[in-house]
């Protein structure tokens, strides 16, 4: 059944699949996490505060974004942004945001409800008698946080945060409905251009199985050497 | 040096604290003892905050501590406190457990904190395990260290949160020692222990609570010799006759 498929198709571009629509899914992916991570962090913070109001804007911002679909988010940002930042600084017509700035905000603003999940999960892990100890020698709530609880926190939750971080490298692929150059969106470019949809479209998955394969393999080795001992 | 004055505290309608007064004065060393949930731990927490109260005031050194807007921080690194659990910070070596809040909150130098940590380390007879990780040593030196640790920042007082209640019986005596140590070199001390054999050789003060309330406030000899209250007499005779 092979006969009729053309696996050259795959030869001929692979340079630009990977070294452009790969490399851009892997920025975006890198970048998102970045940010996610530190913003997940402040809203976990946040929803963790003994001071109301800041915890119930955090629940408000990660229950809301967490019960839209990624897709929808992606499209509203791309037509809302330039809106929203002439009304921020007071333009009168909507500012130029270019795609890729707006998918990465929507990444970071998307994700960090999710790692700001995980981190409260991991604040929480932590005894109270570390803040205890850490308040009793001194350190205020910044200095204990900084030094005492998120270090413990992160270090016991980077499997859980980079697992998520493979559900993010996937979801990129979601920026081809605002046709960003992503992995997906090239390889189907060069699919419909040749006419060889579905050799282009094996080969993106095996690319993605065999990446995310390894990615899972390294954090379950992650998991057992980075566990600290208590 | 610390004044506890008419303090209660309500947890909901439950009454944890019921009008706890007593003083400690510098240099003296001041165990406070008690059936479990009497309230002790919960009032030395009361000293350094660590606990809110609702009623009543507590001044150290000076300084009211439940006055809205005094610099914490900064009473709380004046008050060593060691903890049953230790609560050394799992994730840093011993020197770094030891320097970190000299650094961050007495603004020390890397060089001098260490340098001041080493030291101490030594006292408690724990400098080779400098390099370690809180998890590589047996409780009674993690307790050691959580000592050393609290001394680091020069405090003007120590408080004890039962500091052996966590340890295997064969650990107990070489926490106990760095504290007899601590005594005799005129520290402040308030502890929350049974260890009555601590009590009976370097406490001045004897304090007993039960259903928080500060049954008895006495000498060490008037305590162990003639305690007045049939509770602090009953709770005597659990620990000690056996």
């Amino acid at each position: 059944m092979f006969a009729n498929f053309d696996f050259d198709v795959i030869a001929r571009t692979w340079q630009v699949l990977i070294f452009q629509g790969l490399a851009f899914t892997l920025q975006v992916t890198v970048l998102a996490m970045a940010g996610g991570v530190v913003l997940g962090t402040l809203l976990a913070m946040m929803r963790l505060s003994s001071i109301k109001p800041l915890s119930w804007v955090a629940a408000g911002y990660v229950n809301l974004l967490r019960s839209i679909p990624l897709v929808l988010v992606i499209f509203w940002f791309y037509f809302l942004v330039p809106y929203i930042g002439a009304w921020i600084i007071g333009s009168p017509t909507p500012i130029k945001v270019g795609a890729f700035t707006s998918a990465l905000l929507t990444f970071i603003l998307f994700e960090a409800c999710y790692y700001c999940e995980i981190m409260r999960a991991g604040i929480q892990s932590i005894p109270s008698g570390q803040a205890s100890a850490a308040q009793a020698l001194g350190l205020n709530y910044w200095q204990l946080m900084a030094h005492v609880v998120l270090p413990q926190a992160l270090r016991n939750m980077t499997p859980v945060l980079l697992t998520q971080t493979i559900v993010l490298f996937q979801d990129v692929s979601l920026v081809y409905i605002i046709s960003l150059p992503d992995f997906v969106t090239i390889a189907s470019k060069v699919a419909q251009r040749d006419g060889r949809l579905i050799e282009m479209y094996l080969f993106v998955a095996v690319v993605y199985l065999v990446i995310c394969l390894i990615l899972s393999y390294w954090v379950k080795r992650l998991q057992s050497r980075i566990a600290i001992a208590r | 040096m610390i004044e506890i004055d008419n303090v209660s505290k309500w947890y909901g309608k439950f009454q944890v604290l019921k009008n706890c007064s007593t003083r400690i004065d510098k240099g003296e060393v001041v165990v406070v003892c008690g059936p479990s949930g009497s309230g002790k731990s919960t009032l030395i927490k009361t000293v350094n905050a660590l606990e809110p109260f609702q009623q009543g005031s507590i001044t150290v050194d000076g300084v009211k501590v439940n006055d809205r807007g005094i610099d914490l921080p900064r009473l709380r690194a004046r008050i060593g406190m060691v903890f049953q659990s230790f609560e050394l910070f799992p994730h840093l070596s011993i020197t770094r457990n030891l320097a970190l809040a000299q650094i961050k909150v007495l603004k020390r130098s890397q060089d001098e904190a260490v340098e001041r940590g080493l030291t101490l380390l030594e006292r408690v007879g724990l400098l080779a395990q400098q390099d370690k990780f809180p998890g590589q040593l047996s409780g009674g030196q993690q307790q050691r260290v959580a000592i050393a640790r609290a001394l680091a920042m020069d405090p003007i007082a120590m408080l004890f949160d039962e500091p052996t209640s966590a340890l295997d019986p064969e650990m107990i005596n070489e926490v106990l020692d760095v504290m007899v140590g601590l005594a005799q070199d005129g520290m402040t001390m308030m502890v929350v222990s049974h260890e009555m054999g601590f009590a009976k050789k370097v406490a001045d003060r004897v304090i007993f609570m039960d259903e928080g309330e500060i049954v008895e406030d006495a000498t060490r000899d008037d305590f162990f010799g003639r305690p007045r209250s049939d509770r602090a007499q009953l709770f005597l005779s659990k620990i000690l006759n056996h």
